[in-house]
């Protein structure tokens, strides 16, 4: 499908924000989903490049339009930050299956708290589709199709406090913190983590998160995770520990996007299993890009 | 003028030409949501193995200059799931459904395979998939008789594929194609074997043996470290081939290898395929299969030819 590019412009270092007028993909994105962008019309690259839908049918002038934040990281999003506002991008999408929020066994209901104490961990460019997530939730919206059906009432007509999560982004240095005004505008309570010390937390985020659950802040709780995958990794192991509920959003280098290639496979645990090597492959771009974090068998 | 675009592969009438290449389509059901599958001349499955198989590790694919590797190694449901769990989808299409069928181990499994398709109505054709580089997948007569051999596909030698294609023909009276690989010295000596063998069609080309490094890991790019090119940048070599081809068989050519658009389409018509599938194509635009009937008809009515027939295999040279 071809969608007109309303701009495309560097919001800081190799950062870029894309925003294409896509009104069927609009109407339906769900957080966590992708769509799949061939940068060019020629051979080079020949594949489409899957990207993570950053927002989505906003309000009023908003509401056709699909943004997308990328990374320059190689020749494929190198051609699409050349690409021009008024040109003609190929876009198929929304594609694959977004974050889900946890059906009635959540904690908010439970203890009638007034906070819903959902945690986003955001990793590098993992905070595009989290900006999403947390857009859904201020606006105490069920988020995706997989069990929204099951979603508590109260909530979804509005009647649970606002809700306000922890977002946690972690960035190599300061200058690699995306979307922090944004997430604080959607009344997110935001603490950063930067390998070097530059701002917030040195360290690694998943030390971040290890820190705040310690502190017994949020002893019931959900944690949404997208990022690199050795972050994701420990997300899946401290929730497992914490026996939390965990949603994480993998990448993974596609050839199709729509599941009929099998090359994006993860190794997941197979229900059914008999031996302690046995798993399933799972089509990131199909099944997943968002798992269970407890179903992942990492690397 | 009424344009003709069927063609017949075997016992099998096809409303046109354009198919879908093995393994690039999976079993249909994904590229339902893009585009009228109705429309397709035929579909033909991604493989099955007799049991289930998970595949090759991943990194399973990557990108290459005008094409990509792929290293998926055959991973499928197996044939019972794929009777309960896929055919019943496929056969909704209401367009003839060709079986692509591999064996984990000797002709016995191919055989086996195509006994039980060869009682389900639903299957149109079987193509025997004996060319796959991602599987070790071989004649039992070179496990017996030399180490050095065991990676070689069937379809590297003809004595092999004309074996395999004739302890198939005895079973089934469906149509039959043999898939060809293009990692020999003499392709249309295979074909040629498979023919002799009983082979309806032969279909060409499999994907190319290639191997794609990451200079800063210094590790190979697939986790099976070797896989097979495809996409744009294999089409002539397969345009080569279907041409050495066509001088030397009786029986039609699938061709494949490439193909993207109707121009490139109709190279693989000159060069003597009767049929041609898209592939990698796919995974780019979902909907190429369509663009490319509709490219030959435009193609035939400004050259006047009224059927399928006239063009294929009219190479001057």
């Amino acid at each position: 499908m071809k969608s007109i590019i309303l701009s495309n412009r560097n919001i800081k270092g190799r950062y870029f924000e894309i925003i294409i007028r896509a009104p069927e993909i609009a109407a339906i994105a769900k957080p966590g989903q992708f769509v799949n962008v061939k940068v060019s019309d020629g051979l080079e690259p020949l594949l489409r490049r899957p990207l993570s839908i950053h927002k989505a049918g906003g309000q009023r002038k908003a509401k056709d339009s699909v943004v997308l934040l990328y990374e320059v990281v190689g020749k494929g999003t190198e051609i699409l930050s050349g690409r021009k506002s008024q040109e003609l991008l190929d876009v198929i999408g929304p594609l694959g299956n977004g974050f889900t929020y946890y059906p009635l066994s959540l904690p908010c209901r439970q203890a009638g708290a007034k906070r819903y104490p959902l945690i986003l961990v955001a990793g590098g460019m993992g905070t595009a589709p989290l900006v999403f997530l947390a857009e859904k939730i201020a606006a105490g919206l069920p988020a995706t199709t997989r069990g929204a059906g099951r979603f508590p009432r109260d909530y979804a007509r509005g009647k649970q406090a606002t809700v306000k999560p922890l977002v946690l982004i972690g960035a190599k240095t300061k200058k690699d913190i995306l979307c922090e005004e944004e997430f604080r505008d959607l009344g997110c309570e935001v603490k950063i983590a930067t390998d070097d010390g530059s701002r917030g937390f040195k360290g690694y985020i998943s030390e971040l998160l290890k820190q705040e659950l310690s502190a017994k802040r949020y002893p019931l709780s959900a944690i949404y995770g997208c990022g690199p995958a050795p972050m994701l990794k420990e997300i899946s192991l401290i929730s497992q520990k914490g026996h939390i509920p965990a949603q994480v959003s993998l990448e993974a280098h596609m050839a199709c996007g729509i599941g009929a290639c099998m090359g994006c496979v993860v190794k997941t645990q197979n229900a059914k299993r008999k031996t302690q090597n046995d798993f399933v492959y799972k089509r990131v771009c199909k099944d997943g890009p968002v798992f269970e974090a407890s179903q992942v068998i990492w690397e | 003028m009424g344009i003709n675009l069927k063609v017949k592969i075997g016992r099998l009438q096809l409303n046109n030409p354009l198919m879908v290449a093995s393994g690039t389509f999976g079993y249909a059901e994904e590229f339902n949501d893009f585009m009228d599958l109705r429309q397709l001349g035929a579909i033909v499955t991604k493989t099955i193995t007799l049991n289930p198989r998970q595949g090759n590790p991943p990194p399973r694919t990557c990108e290459t200059p005008a094409g990509m590797l792929n290293s998926i190694g055959l991973e499928n449901p197996g044939l019972e799931k794929f009777i309960q769990e896929k055919l019943p989808f496929l056969k909704k299409t209401a367009v003839p459904i060709i079986v692509s069928i591999a064996s984990e181990g000797g002709n016995e499994e191919f055989v086996t395979l195509a006994r039980q398709l060869d009682k389900v109505k639903e299957v149109s054709a079987i193509e025997l998939n004996i060319s796959c580089p991602n599987v070790k997948v071989h004649s039992q007569k070179f496990i017996v008789h030399s180490k050095k051999l065991r990676t070689r596909l069937i379809s590297q030698d003809p004595k092999s594929t004309y074996a395999l294609v004739k302890a198939v023909r005895r079973v089934t009276g469906k149509t039959l194609i043999t898939k060809l690989s293009p990692n020999v010295t003499d392709i249309a000596e295979i074909a040629l074997a498979a023919q002799s063998g009983g082979s309806d069609a032969v279909s060409l080309i499999n994907t190319l043996t290639a191997m794609s490094i990451d200079i800063e890991s210094r590790k190979p790019r697939l986790g099976n470290v070797t896989g097979g090119l495809s996409g744009p940048a294999i089409r002539p070599v397969a345009v080569r081939m279907v041409w050495e081809v066509h001088q030397k068989i009786k029986i039609p050519i699938i061709g494949m290898g490439g193909i993207s658009d109707s121009l490139s389409a109709l190279e693989f018509f000159l060069a003597g395929a009767s049929a041609i599938a898209v592939g990698t194509a796919n995974f780019i635009n979902p909907r190429t299969t369509l663009e490319i009937i509709d490219g030959i008809k435009k193609y035939l009515i400004k050259n006047k030819i009224s059927s399928m027939k006239t063009l294929i295999g009219s190479l001057q040279i």
